[in-house]
C-alpha cells in the first residue's frame, strides 16, 4: 500500500498505525533472511511507537502527514538509543546520543522506524557487497545485488518491508539502487535537506533524499524531510517546499534534454537495452507535449575521474576520526598510536582503506595539484556546462545506471568496474544539483531499468512533474 | 608502462592513513590505486588552468551563527560510548615511547 493510503486510513481511524506495523514486521519475518536488507530491525519501538500514534488518534490530538506509515533508514542516520553502525566493524555497537534532523521530522510527521538498513561501508560502493555484515540481494532475483550503497533502502521499499525509506547519496548511492530494485530514489539539491546526523562520507557531495514505491510518495517524503537547519551550516535558507501542490501539472510544453554523453554517444559501458528505455522515455515525454532534444554537457565525462578524487579526499578527513579512543571498538596496543593503528587496521574493511589511502595520496605534497586541484577545475567544468544546457531545457534526462542489476561477486574484484556504475549519477552531486531515478520498464534479463531526470539547483518541482508523467505511462507505481 | 604510484609510496600513504598493510594487501592496494589513478588520467589532457577551482556546488563562503551556549550532550551519554574512561576522561594508552 502507498505511504499515502495507510496516513489517510490511520488518521480516519479506518487502520490502527499498529496493525500496518504488524503487517510489515510480518513481511520483514518471512523473507528478509533472504534479502538481508536491515543491519537491525527495531520492531519492539516500532509497536510502541505505533500504539503512541493510535492513542494520540483517540483522544483527537492533530498527526503529521505521515501518521502510521513505517519507513526504514540507512544505518549512517544517527538514531538516539538504536546502534548506528555504518555497517562498519569500526562502529560495531556504537550508540549515537542524538538523533539525525531527517530522523526527529520523521518523528514529528508520524512515521514509524522499522529498522536500520544495511549499506555499502560508510556509503562506500555501489553493491552493497562492501558491508561488514553481509550482502543485501536484489528481491527482484536473489542472485543479483540491490545496487548501493543504499543497497539495503532500496531493497526494503522493493521487498514491500516498508513503503519509504531514507538513504544518502555521495556519487549515486540513492538512484543507482534505485534503478536496480526497481523504485523511486530522490537525490535533492544540495543543501535542500539538513546532513546533521549523517554520518560523512564527502562532506561537499553527500546530501539525504527518500526511496518510495510511487512518485508522489517520495514527493511526501521530500517534503517532510527537508527545510533549513542551524545545525547543518551547508542547510540552505529556503521556503518549504511543496512538489505535491504541482505533481500533477504535467511536461507541456517543458523543454527536456537527453544528455548524449551518458546515453551511449560519449560514455562506452551502457548497455543496448537500458537505453532503449531512454529511448521509450522520450517518446512518452513527447507524446505529453514536451519538447525533447539532445541536449550537451560535455566536461560530465570526466565526473567520474573528478569525483573519484575529490571524494576519497574528504573521505580521508572525514574518517580521520574513527580511531578508538572517544567512541567506537578500541583494539588495544602498547601506545595511543599504536592503538588507533590497530583499531583502524581490523576496524575498516578494503574498500574504505582503498578510498582512504587514494585521498591520503591525492592531498599529499607534490601530488595536490595534479589530482586534487585539477579535478575541483574540472567540477567547476562541469557545473559551467550544466548552467549552458539549462538555459535551453528545464530538466534533462539520461539512463540512471548503465546496466541493470548484476550478479553478487560480478565486480568485486575491480574497483574501477564497480566505479562505473555510478558514471551517470556522479555529475549532479558534483553539481549539487537535485536529480532522481524513476523505475521504467525492464532489460533482456527482466530486471528493473531506472530513468533519471536531473534538474538545476532548487527545481525539484519540475523534477517531479516529469517524474509524474514517466511513472503513469510506465503502468507501476499504481498498485 | 611504469606504475602511477609505487609500492613504497602506497607504503608511505598507509602510514600517514594509520593503517597497517600486510605485503600481500601491498601488492594487491598498489596495483588497485593505480588503476584508479589511471582513469583519472584523463583529466590531464584537459587545459583548466584558467578555470577556478570548486570546493563546494554553491558559493558558500563563513557561515556564522550567534555564539550562545545551547543544549549539550548529556556527558555520562557520551562516556557510556567510549571505549575506556577514567573520572570523566577518556583514557588511552601511553602517547610516548614503550608502554
Amino acid at each position: 500500500m502507498k505511504a499515502t493510503e495507510i496516513a489517510e486510513k490511520v488518521l480516519s481511524g479506518e487502520m490502527s498505525a499498529r496493525s500496518v506495523v504488524e503487517q510489515h514486521l510480518e513481511t520483514i519475518n518471512n523473507i528478509e533472511s533472504d534479502v538481508n536488507a536491515f543491519n537491525i530491525v527495531t520492531a519492539e519501538q516500532a509497536l510502541i511507537d505505533a500504539d503512541e500514534i493510535d492513542s494520540k488518534i483517540a483522544s483527537g490530538e492533530t498527526l503529521g502527514p505521515l501518521a502510521g506509515v513505517p519507513i526504514s533508514v540507512k544505518d549512517n542516520l544517527c538514531t538516539r538509543g538504536v546502534e548506528t553502525t555504518c555497517s562498519s566493524k569500526i562502529l560495531e555497537g556504537w550508540i549515537p546520543p542524538y538523533n539525525a534532523t531527517v530522523i526527529e521530522k520523521l518523528k514529528d510527521a508520524g512515521a514509524v522506524i522499522i529498522g536500520k538498513t544495511n549499506l555499502d561501508e560508510f556509503a562506500m560502493g555501489s553493491s552493497t557487497e562492501n558491508s561488514a555484515f553481509g550482502p543485501t540481494r536484489n528481491p527482484h532475483n536473489l542472485k543479483c545485488v540491490p545496487g548501493g550503497s543504499s543497497g539495503g533502502s532500496a531493497a526494503a521499499v522493493a521487498a514491500g518491508f516498508s513503503p519509504l525509506a531514507l538513504g544518502s547519496d555521495t556519487g549515486g548511492s540513492i538512484r543507482q539502487p534505485a534503478a536496480l530494485c526497481g523504485v523511486v530514489g530522490v537525490k535533492p539539491t544540495y543543501g535542500r535537506v539538513s546532513r546533521y546526523g549523517l554520518v560523512a562520507f564527502a562532506s561537499s557531495l553527500d546530501q539525504i533524499g527518500p526511496f518510495a514505491n510511487t512518485v508522489s510518495d517520495a514527493a511526501l517524503t521530500l517534503e517532510v524531510i527537508s527545510g533549513y537547519d542551524p545545525r547543518d551550516s551547508t542547510s540552505i535558507p529556503e521556503k518549504p517546499l511543496d512538489i505535491s501542490g504541482v505533481l500533477n501539472q504535467g511536461v507541456e510544453g517543458m523543454r527536456i534534454g537527453v544528455i548524449e554523453e551518458l546515453s551511449g554517444k560519449g560514455l562506452g559501458g551502457i548497455s543496448r537495452d537500458v537505453i532503449s528505455r531512454v529511448e521509450a522515455a522520450i517518446k512518452v515525454f513527447s507524446n505529453a507535449g514536451a519538447t525533447v532534444e539532445s541536449a550537451s554537457v560535455p566536461a560530465s565525462i570526466y565526473g567520474l575521474s573528478a569525483y573519484y578524487v575529490i571524494a576519497p579526499a574528504e573521505a580521508s578527513s572525514n574518517l580521520a576520526r574513527y580511531d578508538g579512543i572517544r567512541f567506537g571498538p578500541r583494539i588495544k596496543a602498547a601506545t595511543t598510536a599504536e592503538t588507533m593503528t590497530a583499531t583502524r587496521t581490523k576496524g575498516f574493511g578494503d574498500e574504505v582503506k582503498r578510498r582512504i589511502m587514494l585521498g591520503t595520496y591525492a592531498l599529499s605534497a607534490g601530488y595536490y595539484d595534479a589530482y586534487y586541484g585539477k579535478s575541483q577545475r574540472v567540477r567547476t567544468l562541469i557545473m559551467n556546462d550544466f548552467a549552458k544546457a539549462y538555459e535551453k531545457f528545464d530538466i534533462l534526462i539520461s539512463p540512471t545506471a548503465p546496466t541493470t542489476a548484476f550478479p553478487l561477486g560480478d565486480k568485486t574484484a575491480d574497483p574501477m568496474q564497480m566505479y562505473m556504475q555510478d558514471v551517470c549519477t556522479i555529475p549532479s552531486n558534483l553539481a549539487g544539483h537535485p536529480a532522481m531515478s524513476v523505475p521504467f520498464g525492464f532489460g533482456e534479463d527482466g530486471m528493473p531499468v531506472g530513468i533519471q531526470i536531473l534538474a538545476p539547483a532548487m527545481a525539484e518541482q519540475e523534477m517531479f512533474r516529469a517524474a509524474q508523467v514517466l511513472e503513469s505511462e510506465s503502468g507501476k507505481g499504481i498498485e | 608502462m611504469v606504475q602511477r604510484i609505487s609500492r613504497e609510496e602506497v607504503a608511505h600513504v598507509a602510514r600517514l592513513a594509520q593503517l597497517a598493510l600486510s605485503e600481500d594487501e601491498l601488492d594487491a592496494f598498489t596495483s588497485q590505486l593505480a588503476a584508479v589513478l589511471d582513469h583519472a588520467a584523463d583529466l590531464e589532457a584537459l587545459d583548466v588552468d584558467d578555470v577556478e577551482p570548486s570546493t563546494h556546488p554553491f558559493p558558500l563562503k563563513n557561515v556564522l551563527r550567534i555564539d550562545e551556549p545551547g543544549e549539550a550532550f548529556e556527558i555520562e551519554e557520551v562516556f557510556e560510548v567510549a571505549p575506556e574512561v577514567e573520572e570523566s576522561q577518556f583514557r588511552v594508552p601511553p602517547i610516548l615511547g614503550e608502554a
